[in-house]
């Protein structure tokens, strides 16, 4: 009688050990308030403690990867980690390789932003982005010269070096940017790009996508992702 | 790291730099130059071990050794390390996984390509998902010593190719009239003679292994410029130490770094080539002083 | 059967028919030309062979440019490392461990970093220096920026190889410069000039093969691309981005580098003939493919 209480028992866990599987959640840990690294080394911002809540309300054990943005899809599809959670904003091109979960940040606007007092030219001039981007293609598809660095932080550089008249980015990675740099930076223009920012998944990985896609919906539901929002974004941020 | 590091925002001046600079993430910037010493002390003797593999075979008789083994050396010539290095360290994995994929689950229903997808089943993964984070970088430690261990095994068989040859003829034809077998001419003329010879090339080939470091980060490691190009940009204040773009201070301390370990190991290169010259029958080992000379 | 067989010919027509409009299209895309946005979606490998093929055009530009210009700054500072004047040598020493005895990747990084700085100096110190404030912003882009980073480096590993060769100029032959009355312009440019390039030759080549596969760094690390305007690597590593299969592009670059090679091998073989014409065959100094460089 107790030893079958023990096996009882014992199921019970390696059921449980069994449905918290490891998921390997890959970001960037260049984009903040997105993605960052804190100065304690670990995986922080906004989308560290959204993908931390989605794992608890799933029931998975969530292990953070950082890997370059250039090589950040190639290497999911490697199976090197099983999740994107770095802001990438949900594009058709993209679908056709990936698959997203629907969206835990509404679609939000890009910002072009250049120095106080440069006129730039947003439809000629010379206009930067992050390597990959969807604000790259449409850079590249708008008249404008478009110039291209590794890392978002380059391309503010180069704005503020004069090496472009502006750049193009998310309006939340340039807001706190623009915000604390004491007038020098201004918003200068702004477009929709994207069906806002999704987790990626492998298209093989429909249970996992399942499993995201009903976490974001009860976050969505209980106002809790809304409050992060807030939290990470500032109140003007759109919500859910 | 110090108790007065608890709120940085209310530091200033030095303080405020003793605790930037002991934050967690600036000590694993420190760690990592031990990292890329730690590759290039594993990546020599791989190297060497696969470039003496390579140099043999490209002086056997049979074209079967030979050929392989000169393509090998001759290919790494012809390509830049860099497009090796984008390449390799990908197709060793899935290299790996495949021949796992074949051990463990062979009967896997959609096989390993699916579309663009590489996918093994998660027991024939490497390391496995739910390892411990430490295996992780280890495995990908470990393709980057293969990676460079080959770029750099192709180029230690160009020199060590050129020594053999470069050992004197008559050396081997005195073995050979002794009545010694290929093999003993081999072990006993041939390798601990060539070694003089090949020194100044392996010496060179230490300093580009040096300088090919920097495209660790390539290969997906957190190495010195990864933690460079991380610590030195611009940071708002959502982060603990906010301040503007730093990156050409950081870069400055790589270069430091690199001039210093070029310098040492050119001191160790004098030393120990004077060292292995002492008695042997060259310019260097007779006592003069060279060539110089001249206007 | 026949059928098919036409089909089949059909098909490569119509392909090469497309790849013909694919060159047109992208075949100098690498300098502006052609078409504007890059292909996207559907990418055939006559696209990506047109466009890395394209980008070739770039390695060549900073090869030949820098090799052209570092040749002369090489001899330069070769003499200067052996100058009478004790500042002289200390600077053209200094440049030359600077350049040798730090990564491509860090100088490039760094110089771009540095580069940027330039203008903002400029318009600090005087605002009627327009004219040197647009030539400052020059160096930022990489058709000048690289360029020059790559001629300092390229003329610091050759100046080694020079001075080596410099004092292996056989002494009797100064000698005998000197004794038929020749100035000391006269004995460098008619004894040791000649001399110095024709023992130089072989590891000069292998310079020239290392530098042109070094061209690859420049889009990698620091300057960024212009209008999608970049190298042979910058495309491959585009495609190897969009199309999520390294294993096309990649080996098409090692491809096109090999080719390279070749045609720099045989440049530096002809060359290197009409150097040593004067002398008997046996005394020739051959080209042996010999890793002398750091980088």
């Amino acid at each position: 009688m107790k030893s079958l209480l023990i096996a009882g028992l014992l199921t019970a866990l390696s059921i449980n050990i069994a449905t918290a599987d490891t998921v390997r959640m890959g970001t960037e840990g260049a984009y903040p308030p997105y993605n960052f690294i804190n100065d304690k080394k670990e995986v922080d911002g906004f989308e560290r403690h959204l993908g931390d809540e989605l794992c608890k309300r799933a029931n998975l054990t969530c292990v953070w990867v950082v890997n370059e943005w250039d090589s950040i899809i190639p290497n999911l599809l490697a199976g090197n980690y099983d999740t994107i959670i770095a802001g990438m904003s949900i594009t058709d091109e993209r679908d056709k390789v990936i698959d997203f979960t629907q969206a835990y940040y509404p679609p939000a606007p890009s910002f072009y932003v250049a120095l106080d007092g440069a006129n730039a030219d947003l439809k000629s001039g010379v206009i930067a982005a992050q390597t990959g981007t969807i604000q790259a293609g449409h850079v590249a598809a708008t008249g404008a010269t478009l110039v291209e660095f590794a890392t978002p932080d380059e391309t503010i550089a180069a704005v503020r070096n004069g090496e472009a008249d502006a750049v193009l980015a998310d309006s939340d990675y340039l807001a706190p940017i623009i915000k604390e740099s004491g007038g020098k930076l201004v918003q200068v223009g702004e477009v929709y790009l994207g069906d806002g920012i999704g987790l990626g998944v492998r298209e093989t990985d429909t249970a996992l996508k399942e499993k995201m896609n009903k976490a974001i919906t009860s976050m969505k539901q209980d106002g809790s992702l809304n409050k992060l929002l807030v939290k990470w974004f500032g109140a003007d941020v759109k919500t859910y | 790291m110090f108790p007065v590091c608890a709120d940085p925002s209310l530091l200033s001046g030095l303080d405020w730099f003793s605790c930037y600079l002991t934050t967690p993430k600036h000590l694993a910037f420190f760690e990592s130059f031990g990292l890329v010493m730690l590759l290039i002390a594993v990546v020599a003797p791989v190297a060497l071990a696969i470039g003496f593999a390579a140099a043999v075979a490209s002086r056997s008789a049979s074209p079967l050794l030979s050929l392989p083994g000169r393509g090998y050396i001759a290919l790494a010539r012809g390509v830049p390390d860099i497009v090796f290095f984008l390449f390799v360290p990908i197709a060793l994995d899935q290299g790996f996984e495949y021949l796992r994929y074949l051990m463990i689950c062979p009967d896997q229903p959609d096989g390993v390509w699916q579309g663009n997808n590489f996918l093994v089943c998660s027991a024939a993964k490497l390391p496995l998902s739910t390892a411990a984070p430490i295996w992780h970088s280890v495995y990908g430690f470990g393709l980057a010593v293969i990676s460079f261990g080959l770029v750099f095994g192709a180029f230690a068989g160009n020199v060590l190719a050129g020594s053999f040859k470069a050992v004197p003829i008559a050396q081997i034809q005195t073995g050979a009239s002794f009545g010694m077998t290929q093999s003993q001419i081999f072990r006993r003329i041939l390798v601990p003679q060539m070694w003089v010879f090949a020194l100044p090339g392996l010496s060179n080939l230490w300093q580009i292994l040096i300088k090919a470091t920097p495209l660790l980060f390539l290969l997906g490691l957190q190495d010195i410029v990864y933690w460079a190009r991380e610590l030195g940009s611009s940071k708002t204040s959502i982060y603990a130490y906010p301040h503007p773009d730093w990156r050409l201070y950081y870069f400055g301390f790589l270069l430091i770094f690199y001039l210093g370990l070029t310098a040492i190991s050119e001191v160790a290169y004098k030393r120990i080539m004077a060292r292995l010259s002492r008695g042997q029958a060259t310019l260097a080992g007779s006592g003069k002083t060279g060539l110089r000379g001249g206007v | 059967m026949p059928v098919r067989a036409r089909r089949g010919c059909g098909v490569v027509f119509n392909g090469m028919n497309a790849c013909f409009d694919t060159i047109q299209a992208y075949g100098l895309r690498a300098i502006g030309i052609g078409e504007r946005l890059l292909p996207k979606t559907d990418i055939t490998l006559c696209e990506q062979m047109v466009l890395i093929g394209s980008g070739l055009i770039w390695n060549v530009y900073f090869g030949v440019l820098a090799i052209g210009f570092g040749f002369w700054f090489a001899i330069g500072l070769s003499l200067g490392r052996q100058s009478r004047f004790a500042a002289l040598r200390l600077v053209s020493s200094g440049f030359v461990f600077l350049f040798r005895g730090s990564p491509l990747f860090i100088q490039c990084f760094f110089a771009y970093e540095a580069f940027v700085l330039l203008p903002k100096i400029g318009i600090t110190i005087d605002l009627g220096l327009v004219v040197i404030d647009a030539s400052t912003g020059w160096f930022t882009k990489a058709w000048a920026g690289a360029l020059f980073v790559l001629f300092c480096n390229t003329a610091a590993y050759s100046s080694e190889i020079f001075s080596g060769a410099l004092q292996s100029v056989p002494n009797g032959q100064i000698e005998a410069a000197r004794a038929s009355g020749m100035t000391r312009f006269q004995i460098f440019r008619r004894v040791m000039f000649p001399n110095m390039l024709r023992l130089a030759w072989p590891a000069y080549m292998n310079e020239a093969i290392f530098l042109f596969h070094s061209t690859t760094l420049v889009f990698f690390s620091g300057f960024p691309a212009w209008r999608q305007e970049g190298d042979a690597l910058y495309y491959a590593s585009y495609f190897a981005e969009k199309t999520f299969n390294p294993f096309v592009p990649y080996p098409i670059v090692a491809g096109y580098f090999i080719l390279l090679t070749l045609v720099i091998i045989a440049v530096f073989t002809i060359t290197g003939g009409y150097l040593n014409r004067s002398l008997p065959q046996e005394r020739r100094v051959k080209p042996r493919f010999r890793l002398l460089m750091w980088r």
